[in-house]
């Protein structure tokens, strides 16, 4: 059957099992459009911001484990992708961005809306095509699909031309094959087994790879097969419920007082699909010193890149816990795990509970519907949402890890709703959320439910922190000083606003909010004020060690 | 850290447009010390090859293979062994030659077995080919007669055997694997 290229793209997608794309049209991608509009199978989501657009499919993909897919249209649409593909690229999220491009004819002639979108995107992407002719076109979707979903996730673009979406070509059907992970080196396994069988105080790192392998029970049957404590880094948060009794919380910067302990007591540290970024390694010469590292990644040259591994294996978490677990010897550690509490009860003790932000969060958590995932933009608000709010399942969490993305939240929120058909928490800063509050008419258009919880302090928060603490209270530019009414702009977008002042019972409030959000599909902002001073503890320096935890800010 | 030196890297890409652009491009965010880089198409037009000399220690070898190799152009990557390796880089000179100096500068060439390619009224365009220390020694020499223009096409180089990067893994070009899983 003889399609035209835009037809094609869209039966692709439909091969792939797409049904949900986020963009925005433009001139370069009217035949596209045109095909989805005739096509009626795809929802398209229609963002305020091709940077919404990306961040959403972002969203849609780390909830529901799919690929996300984006459109945007050459030039300006397509630079706007950049920052959400470089999110998803930083957090190996699975996405494939379309995007169009001018004529063969205007192509290199600075034509209007031109962009060479590929040269731009190639440091953030696992892959990137131009397609310059239609009978390239059906195999290139259906590669990057494949590049995408496979291996180390990530995203991939397409760049199509215009009379690409134009010219006609044969399309024939093909069922895309499923993806299923390398088969694991098994001669390394024994030698794994060996060194984890004789470790005394092992403590496992789990990583994002672990909500991208699905491998989240493995690591619950690895922990209690060991008796092995468990600490998450900021992208493997729900791999492991957070009243388990060997969860540790999360370790890093801002990480618990018992992973800290743990980490600094450890003789091994058990690696999983975690990549000792700078905030988890903190000092990566000595963050694994004199302790026995073992390393499993599926990418290659995360292996003995920012910690030395004593021991590794390049594979799929999932498939490594799968063959490795026979090998191991059922343990029990009764010492360790005596330590291991009295950490956690130290932890627990100490956890400051005096903040607004940490009531907020564990009231919102209580009452947030089962299934709801949690989104967060980044900064303070972040960190407080990964330290109190709990999440007790894979791919209930959306943060920006990697590049630290302000301006996330609304776009992956948007998505996260549309993967779920929950209610998302998204947890957002006055900072951040000026970045992408955009995409609030997004959320009403689509009248998608959820509730922002936005801290607003009046100041970018977590910048201030490091001035209090690394410049001397130099607050330079990070008092806002914004008139904005929230509430008003809220309700001006077409969405429920409610104010949580600070003499307002914040159980009272919040319920309000879900049954708003949720009896009458829309989003609520509660515009939760907090304090400025309120700071994220506990704290490691940058370049600093384990034991050198800060559990207190000196104010003045 | 282990200690700098040269590393001789051979890779082979698909031969697409913008795959140059994507492994210059790896090497220079992630700060790779490039001595040189030459690349050409090979006895398959759909497949080119590249040779890569690296300054850099371990570290940076490692990486830069395992970087290189997670592109989706590049097929494969291996690291030469020194000792069993030819290379060869190519150098065109033009230098002044005044007729004076036209004899003394042709008895140079005949001890370094470089060929003279052009010749005008007071210059000259010599051809050379040998490994870099060659080409170096060679302008050593040359550069006092006055340089006008040079270009050199950076170091090519095969592994000696019948061995072939294609099958790297039995080879001389081999992977340094002591660390692989």
């Amino acid at each position: 059957m003889k399609l035209t290229g835009a037809e094609i793209l869209i039966k692709c997608l439909e091969e792939q099992g797409v049904d949900t794309v986020f963009g925005y049209p433009g001139g370069t991608v009217l035949d596209i459009y045109d095909a989805l509009y005739r096509s009626g199978k795809i929802d398209h989501v229609l963002t305020a911001h091709e940077q919404g657009a990306a961040h959403a499919a972002d969203g849609y993909a780390r909830v529901t484990g799919k690929t996300g897919v984006c459109f945007a249209t050459s030039g300006p649409g397509a630079t706007n992708l950049v920052t959400g593909i470089a999110t998803a690229f930083m957090d190996s999220v699975p996405m494939v961005a379309v995007t169009g491009n001018v004529g063969i004819n205007f192509l290199g002639r600075d034509s209007f809306q031109e962009i060479d979108i590929t040269g731009i995107t190639i440091p953030i992407t696992k892959h990137n095509f131009i397609v310059k002719d239609v009978k390239d076109l059906a195999d290139t979707i259906r590669r990057a699909f494949k590049i995408a979903g496979s291996g180390r996730k990530g995203p991939v673009l397409v760049d199509i031309l215009k009379d690409v979406q134009i010219a006609k070509c044969e399309y024939t059907p093909v069922v895309p094959q499923k993806i299923t992970p390398k088969p694991v080196p098994s001669e390394r396994l024994e030698k794994i087994a060996e060194a984890i069988n004789a470790s005394k105080k092992p403590v496992i790192i789990a990583g994002g790879g672990v909500i991208a392998a699905d491998a989240a029970p493995l690591i619950n049957k690895l922990s209690k097969k060991l008796d092995c404590p468990v600490a998450y880094t900021l992208m493997g948060k729900g791999c492991i419920p957070e009243d388990d009794p060997l969860c540790l919380g999360m370790i890093g910067m801002h990480g618990t007082i018992a992973t800290a302990k743990t980490l600094t007591e450890a003789d091994t540290i058990i690696a999983l699909g975690t990549r000792f970024s700078d905030r988890v390694a903190l000092n990566r010469d000595k963050f694994a010193e004199k302790k026995v590292v073992i390393h499993v990644d599926i990418d290659d040259a995360e292996i003995d890149k920012n910690v030395k591994s004593t021991l590794h294996i390049m594979a799929d978490v999932g498939e490594t816990l799968k063959s490795l677990l026979p090998l191991l010897d059922d343990r029990q550690r009764k010492d360790w795990l005596v330590k291991i509490e009295a950490f956690k009860k130290e932890n627990a003790a100490k956890k400051d509970t005096s903040i607004r932000a940490y009531k907020i969060l564990k009231t919102a958590a209580a009452l947030a519907p089962e299934g709801s995932p949690l989104v967060t933009d980044v900064g303070q608000h972040q960190m407080w949402a990964a330290q109190h709010y709990a999440v007790n399942s894979p791919r209930l969490f959306c943060s920006s890890g990697g590049l630290g993305t302000m301006g996330y939240g609304m776009g992956a929120a948007i998505g996260a709703a549309f993967g779920t058909g929950k209610t998302p928490v998204l947890v957002t800063g006055d900072g951040c959320f000026g970045m992408n509050m955009n995409e609030m008419m997004t959320a009403v258009s689509r009248r998608v439910p959820m509730v922002i919880l936005l801290m607003h302090n009046g100041v970018l928060g977590m910048v201030r922190q490091w001035q209090k603490v690394f410049y001397s209270h130099r607050f330079s530019q990070t008092n806002l000083n914004r008139k904005t009414d929230y509430v008003k702009f809220a309700e001006s977008m077409g969405a429920i606003g409610m104010l949580l002042g600070e003499d307002k019972d914040i159980e009272t409030t919040l319920a309000a909010a879900f049954e708003r959000a949720e009896k009458e599909s829309l989003p609520v902002l509660v515009d939760c004020i907090i304090s400025p001073d309120e700071n994220v503890l506990p704290m490691i320096k940058p370049g600093q060690t384990y034991d050198t935890q800060i559990e207190a800010l000196e104010e003045n | 850290m282990s200690e700098e030196k040269k590393y001789t890297i051979g890779a082979l890409a698909y031969n697409k447009s913008g795959v140059l652009t994507r492994v210059t491009g790896l090497f220079t965010r992630r700060g790779y010390n490039i001595e040189s880089i030459s690349a050409c198409t090979t006895e398959d037009p759909e497949v080119s090859r590249m040779t890569i000399i690296l300054n850099g220690d371990e570290y940076i070898l490692y990486q830069l293979i395992k970087q290189m190799e997670k592109m989706e152009d590049v097929i494969k990557v291996g690291c030469a062994n020194e000792l069993d390796c030819v290379y060869r880089e190519l150098l065109l000179v033009k230098v002044h030659a005044a007729p004076e100096m036209r004899s003394q500068i042709i008895q140079i060439n005949e001890i370094y077995k470089a060929k003279t390619v052009d010749l005008s009224p007071d210059t000259m365009i010599l051809e050379i080919t040998g490994d870099p220390d060659k080409l170096d020694a060679f302008l050593k020499v040359i550069k006092p007669y006055g340089i006008l223009e040079m270009q050199r096409t950076g170091v090519t180089a095969l592994a000696r055997g019948k061995h072939t990067l294609k099958d790297r893994d039995d080879g001389e070009y081999k992977i340094l694997d002591k660390h692989r899983g």
